[in-house]
């Protein structure tokens, strides 16, 4: 027991004399904020449980998802997550490491360990801003139907993705899309999808090895793929065609899950940023000599609580959103 | 604390000479820990999927544990609150994770039910 109450009392108790927690009023105040932000992202990880859980049988498989890594084409599930991961513990290292060296007042190695840090954290902005940019885009397209269900295409021997325009008709005299300029009121619309609903209506009849994927996971813990006539009976409802993600179409499968990626990996990377920025300043400040002045580095060593936390909160969105 | 760090994790079993080598120890560690979840996580293994503990999938049982793990050495060692007061440890360990077990257990109970609302009390809701 290191905490107990103190006995002999030297000076005032009063005016912040007496320190049982044994931290600076600084570092307090930093973990005071970092104990109400994690409730925050918890409050976000327990309400995308439970949308989970409300949706249990039709929720998107993320390995299915997030299946890109840069430069690279192919399917590679997990991998550009893991990747971030661990440039997010690496810099978490180097931040750990600079708050070390303060300690023992080497002021260049605080630079130095400073200055990787903010390059791992711009790294894991960047790759953030690329996973955002692939998810919006999408890739293999889908059908939306009437009650907001997605269906998605696959082929019926290897049970592989098919996308819209492997197997989509293109019919001449189509719609297009209206301009504010063309509108009384001057109301644009956003792009159209590539395709119309008839046009990929056309294509799967005409294509007899395609089939539909719907979002229901069957007890394989895998999408249900329907039958060929099933398939047709489901696309007598489509009512639009879905490419890539926004906040109100997915064609993951339900758009919630789209709305909580935004939100929560925002928010996430939103910390990252604002972690970096921060950082920013403090490494100027040490360039700067301001804390070999002071006599510590204990602004690094706050800094460095926050950074950490970031990687705390990434390793639990990390299990909550890619691999549960 | 500025001096005077603890030097020892796995309550003892390994002692590093210096901080900087804790840290890179616990570095170590935790890449294991990662790419182990990471592995797990792209071959998922039919036992570990096929087998439920208290209603779920022991596969996500793991990950949950590895995840706790990963986040007690982040803490205790990057955060340095093994070095702290065990007040302060306290004040900050135990009140988010009162709270979160709290909050987990009545938002997951109820989308559960909603779910078996949804699943049993209707003709169908899925078209």
């Amino acid at each position: 027991m290191d905490t107990t109450v103190t006995t002999e009392i030297k000076g005032s108790v009063w005016g912040g004399g007496n320190r049982p927690l044994g931290a600076s009023y600084g570092k307090l105040m930093m973990w005071f904020f970092l104990v109400s932000d994690a409730i925050t992202f918890s409050g976000f990880l327990a309400a995308y449980g439970f949308s989970r859980f409300k949706f249990m049988e039709t929720w998107p498989i993320a390995d299915e998802v997030f299946t890109h890594v840069p430069f690279f084409h192919g399917n590679y599930p997990m991998i550009y997550v893991a990747f971030m991961t661990f440039i997010l513990i690496m810099s978490s290292v180097t931040m750990v490491l600079a708050v070390d060296a303060g300690h023992r007042m080497k002021k260049n190695a605080v630079i130095w360990y400073m200055f990787a840090t903010i390059i791992g954290g711009a790294i894991f902005v960047g790759s953030q801003a690329w996973e955002w940019a692939t998810f919006i885009s999408g890739d293999y397209g889908a059908i939306e139907t009437k009650g907001g269900r997605i269906l998605q295409f696959v082929d019926a021997e290897t049970g592989d993705r098919v996308a819209l325009d492997e197997f989509a008709k293109t019919i001449a005299d189509e719609r297009v899309a209206h301009e504010e300029s063309n509108g009384i009121w001057y109301y644009g619309e956003s792009t159209l999808p590539t395709y119309t609903v008839n046009e990929v209506m056309e294509g799967f009849k005409a294509n007899p090895n395609v089939v539909i994927q719907t979002e229901t996971i069957n007890e394989e813990g895998e999408k249900t793929v329907l039958s060929r006539q099933e398939s047709l009976n489901k696309l007598a409802n489509a009512s639009q065609v879905v490419e890539g993600a926004n906040l109100i179409h997915n064609e993951y499968g339900s758009r919630l899950f789209a709305d909580f990626f935004f939100f929560i990996t925002g928010f996430h990377g939103f910390h990252v940023f604002s972690g970096v920025v921060i950082n920013l300043i403090i490494f100027f400040n040490v360039v700067l000599g301001t804390y070999e002045r002071r006599g510590h580095y204990e602004m690094v060593e706050k800094v460095g609580l926050y950074w950490h936390f970031v990687d705390l909160v990434w390793v639990f969105v990390f299990t909550f959103f890619y691999l549960v | 604390m500025a001096h005077g760090h603890k030097l020892e994790i796995f309550r003892g079993l390994l002692k590093f000479k210096s901080n900087t080598q804790k840290i890179w120890g616990v570095l170590v560690f935790l890449t294991i820990v990662t790419a182990i979840e990471v592995i797990l996580g792209i071959f998922k293994p039919a036992i570990l999927t096929n087998t439920l503990v208290l209603g779920m999938k022991l596969l996500n049982w793991i990950f949950i544990i590895l995840t706790l793990v990963k986040a007690y050495y982040i803490a205790w060692d990057f955060m340095h609150l093994r070095d702290e007061k065990s007040a302060l440890r306290r004040a900050i360990v135990w009140t988010p994770v009162f709270l979160v077990l709290y909050l987990a257990f009545i938002l997951l109970v109820e989308g559960n039910y909603i779910f078996d609302v949804y699943k049993d009390g209707f003709m169908k809701w899925d078209f």
